[in-house]
């Protein structure tokens, strides 16, 4: 009964861990490892126009939900414009309003944005209206038909339907229907639109939208492509402008093709130009300032938030339940003994401000010569308490003798003694000794040996880099650790060294 | 050498009990917390086992307060020899066993002497927990020193071999006499060079010993065998160990005797969690005898009294 309770609430602790760490790294997106990099993408907008006198607006549609990208960081520069940040009712874009009320000379606003790719796919949406068919002459009238007839003989579907359109519409000597259709629509953005409307006579929804290639490093473009909707999968498929249909793999969409990317109210001249740098940075980074930008709560409650100072503390703390497990396993399933339960987790702790060879070697030093006062202290028959106040005291002095020294003889290394524990180091001493004592100098240094070498074994696994990451970023696995521990908690085997204590119990017995 | 998995697989079959499992399985289910004091308190353990009638060395004085030190002096001049131990001391630690004077100084069992300056001091550390379980505040008592029964005088070097019997809910389970060696300076803790040597319990004989993880047969000091031994009063002895249930209130408990050549068994101390050595000074686990016991206690069928405990484990616990 006891025991299916113990198993069911550590199997709790350690699925609540295991699903809590998995959504943050799957679906949040956080890095298992500290070197992890992504890839981003830093792209600026830079809108110039002539202002005319009197007010002034400028309109620019905004990138929003852009199928596989997700963005982490957005900023606008625009001195002296007040500004408003409109979302379309359906959802589907975003724009920016600047508006000025007296400007005068060449206007520059720039709007950046960080992207990143984020690998998920555009979720299925209902079938959207239908697009109104094109208003043509009736000459015109004719050649779409034909076209439309000639294009339906060769495609199967709505998909290569389009395909087959668009590539009419790219040939280099186009047909003479297509040389009349395109006569008037000379612009990549116009042949895009009257696609979809061509299309609308056939019952096809379509729909068309400015993209961005991030492919490559410098001046980018924002280049109309198709989308036809899927009925079965309920989604949007892309067309390049040749007809090649499927997503290619760096596109960004940026807003719907029916909105002039630009706006400029009023005034002349507005031009409208895009540079694309890429970058790698840190995913922790990357995760982190996507999740601020949607605004989730999980960075605002997660030790991320904490100031850089808090953090740094806590990182070292986190390691602490791993060195105390680290214990456990030594203690519980080998069968080690060491001074003081906890206290090698404590030393190795200690290491992390020195390095582990200096913090061995500070260590034995500062023990070495605390021990050697306290075989002294033992001569004058001091009583436990000011005798442990005495060391206490001594301690300190050796340890700010040797950040002295140590500074005097240019080892740096030697001033992070001060980050030791001198209670720490006071009761090794105090214990040593008093072992050496009661038990002999053998026993006492076998322990003390013992002790600093599962001290360098904590420390090792506590600084682990990546393991160090995990518990930082996802101290979630703490509950994990936690469960293993309560399953640990009955654990009644036999410890490994109990095998060799009583080996000899063994040898006189035969399998049978 | 055997691989550690076989090591394993043979001790689970003898029955061998380990740390992890007598602390889960026995320990934390048989002996309540709130019993503990009875026996990590050797002055509650002495009292308890005065009111209930059994045998315990004399109590000549206890030391609370640092200041009754100075005084003690006189109060123990009556007593040629005597034994100082802190009340929850464990293992031995600041055990002084006093044998005699020469002036003003005290003579130590090992024939060292010591002035009572190093006497007071010693006191003072031990009243200040240097030797206690935890490190608190303690206080010491100061008790009659065994005169060991000459039957072991053959068979141990410079110290009192203590009878060592594991009651389980007050059945007398298993049983070893731990005789000290020049190793052990004169102590009788087996993890210090002291030679565990099991016994048979229906019959009270000594049957093999185990000196570090070695068997042995003969005393590697006196080069006397330890093997065949019989055990003075030792029906006594298993009633004591089969009261001290009732004595502690607890399940499972380690009880230490010694036997004194004119006094007889005396209890020198219980303990919640007996070592296991016993188990290779017998050659046997305990998880059988163990079980037998739980047997009666899932049928129904535990005695109330100690003396049909006692003929229990007499016809059911015997080391061949
Ligand atoms: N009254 C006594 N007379 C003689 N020797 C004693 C006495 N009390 C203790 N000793 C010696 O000290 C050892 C340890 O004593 P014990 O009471 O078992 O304390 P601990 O809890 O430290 O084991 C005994 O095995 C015995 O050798
Ligand atoms: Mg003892």
């Amino acid at each position: 009964m006891r025991k299916t309770q113990l198993y069911l609430v550590a199997a709790l602790m350690i699925v609540i861990g295991l699903a809590a760490f998995y959504y943050k790294w799957h679906v949040l997106s956080f890095p298992l490892t500290p070197v992890e990099q992504t890839e981003v993408w830093d792209i600026q907008a830079r809108v110039e126009y002539q202002p005319r006198s009197g007010p002034n607006q400028v309109t620019l549609q905004l990138p929003m939900n852009s199928p596989g990208f997700s963005i982490l960081d957005e900023r606008f520069m625009a001195r002296g414009y007040g500004m408003t940040i409109e979302r379309d009712r359906a959802g589907s874009g975003r724009e920016v309003q600047w508006r000025i009320r007296r400007a005068r000379g060449d206007q520059a606003l720039y709007y950046r944005a960080t992207v990143y790719r984020d690998g998920a796919v555009e979720a299925p949406g209902d079938r959207p209206g239908q697009s109104q068919p094109p208003e043509l002459e009736e000459a015109e009238t004719a050649a779409a038909n034909a076209l439309l007839e000639q294009v339906r003989e060769q495609s199967v579907d709505s998909a290569s339907f389009a395909s087959r359109l668009l590539r009419e519409f790219s040939e280099p000597s186009p047909s003479p229907e297509v040389a009349l259709l395109l006569r008037e629509r000379a612009s990549a953005n116009d042949r895009a639109q009257f696609a979809v409307e061509l299309l609308a006579i056939r019952n096809i929804a379509a729909r068309w939208v400015h993209a961005l290639e991030l492919g490559v490093d410098g001046a980018g473009e924002l280049r109309p492509y198709l989308q036809i909707y899927d009925t079965d999968a309920r989604i949007w498929r892309m067309l390049d402008a040749q007809g090649r249909i499927g997503w290619p793999d760096n596109l960004l969409v940026w807003s719907r093709g029916d909105r002039p990317v630009l706006d400029v109210d009023g005034a002349r001249g507005g031009r409208f130009d895009i540079r694309v740098q890429s970058s790698l940075v840190d995913s922790l980074e990357a995760a982190v300032k996507r999740l601020e930008f949607r605004d989730e709560n999980l960075v605002a409650y997660s030790l991320l938030s904490l100031p850089l100072q808090t953090q740094d503390v806590y990182k070292i703390l986190l390691m602490v339940p791993i060195g105390a497990f680290i214990m456990l396993l030594l203690r519980n399933l080998i069968g080690v003994k060491t001074f003081g339960t906890f206290m090698p987790v404590l030393i190795a702790l200690s290491f992390k401000w020195t390095s582990l060879l200096a913090g061995v070697i500070l260590f034995v030093l500062v023990v070495g010569m605390g021990l050697l006062v306290r075989f002294y202290m033992e001569r004058l028959k001091l009583l436990l308490v000011p005798r442990l106040t005495s060391i206490l005291i001594v301690v300190v002095l050796i340890m700010a003798f040797v950040s002295v020294l140590s500074n005097r003889l240019g080892l740096e290394v030697g001033l992070s003694i001060a980050l030791f524990p001198m209670i720490i180091m006071t009761m090794t001493i105090e214990r040593v000794s008093v072992a050496w004592d009661e038990r002999g100098p053998g026993y006492a240094m076998k322990m003390a040996a013992g002790s600093l070498l599962i001290a360098c074994l904590a420390y090792l696994v506590m600084s682990w880099p990546p393991l160090e990451h995990l518990v930082f970023v996802f101290p979630e696995v703490l509950l994990v650790l936690l469960g293993l521990t309560l399953l640990l908690g009955r654990y009644s085997g036999y410890r490994l060294t109990e095998l060799f204590r009583f080996r000899a119990l063994a040898r006189s017995q035969t399998d049978g | 050498m055997l691989n550690p998995f076989t090591i394993a697989r043979r001790l689970r079959r003898i029955g061998l009990l380990g740390l992890n499992a007598r602390n889960a399985d026995y320990v934390l289910l048989y002996n309540q917390r709130r019993f503990y004091p009875r026996v990590d308190d050797k002055l509650q353990t002495k009292n308890l086992a005065i009111a209930a009638g059994l045998p315990v060395p004399a109590l000549y004085a206890v030391v609370r307060e640092e200041h009754e030190i100075a005084a003690l002096h006189d109060k123990l001049a009556p007593y040629e020899s005597f034994v100082v131990k802190p009340a929850h001391g464990s293992g031995g630690d600041g055990i002084l066993v006093i044998h005699g004077r020469r002036g003003n100084r005290y003579r130590r069992a090992g024939g060292s002497l010591m002035s009572r300056g190093e006497f007071e001091h010693h006191l003072s550390n031990g009243l200040s927990g240097l030797y206690s379980l935890g490190g608190q505040p303690d206080h010491l008592l100061v008790e009659y020193c065994v005169k060991f029964d000459p039957v072991f005088e053959k068979v141990s070097y410079g110290g009192v071999p203590d009878v060592r019997i594991i009651s389980f809910l007050g059945y007398p389970v298993m049983a070893m006499i731990r005789l000290p060696t020049r190793m052990s300076d004169g102590k009788a803790n087996l993890h210090q060079g002291a030679i565990g040597v099991g016994i048979d319990i229906p019959t009270g004989l000594t049957r093999r010993g185990v000196w570090g993880t070695e068997p042995v047969e003969e005393h590697p000091d006196t080069e006397n065998s330890i093997v065949g031994l019989a055990i003075p009063h030792w029906q006594e002895l298993l009633l004591i160990a089969a009261r001290s249930y009732e004595l502690s209130g607890l399940g499972y408990v380690g009880v230490d005797i010694v036997l004194d050549r004119e006094l007889g068994p005396l209890i020198l101390e219980l303990n919640a969690r007996p070592g296991l050595s016993i188990q290779i000074a017998n050659g046997q686990g305990l998880e059988p005898r163990l079980r037998a016991v739980q047997q009666l206690q899932r049928s129904g069928n535990l005695s109330a009294d100690p003396i049909e405990r006692v003929a229990f484990a007499c016809s059911h616990f015997a080391t061949t």
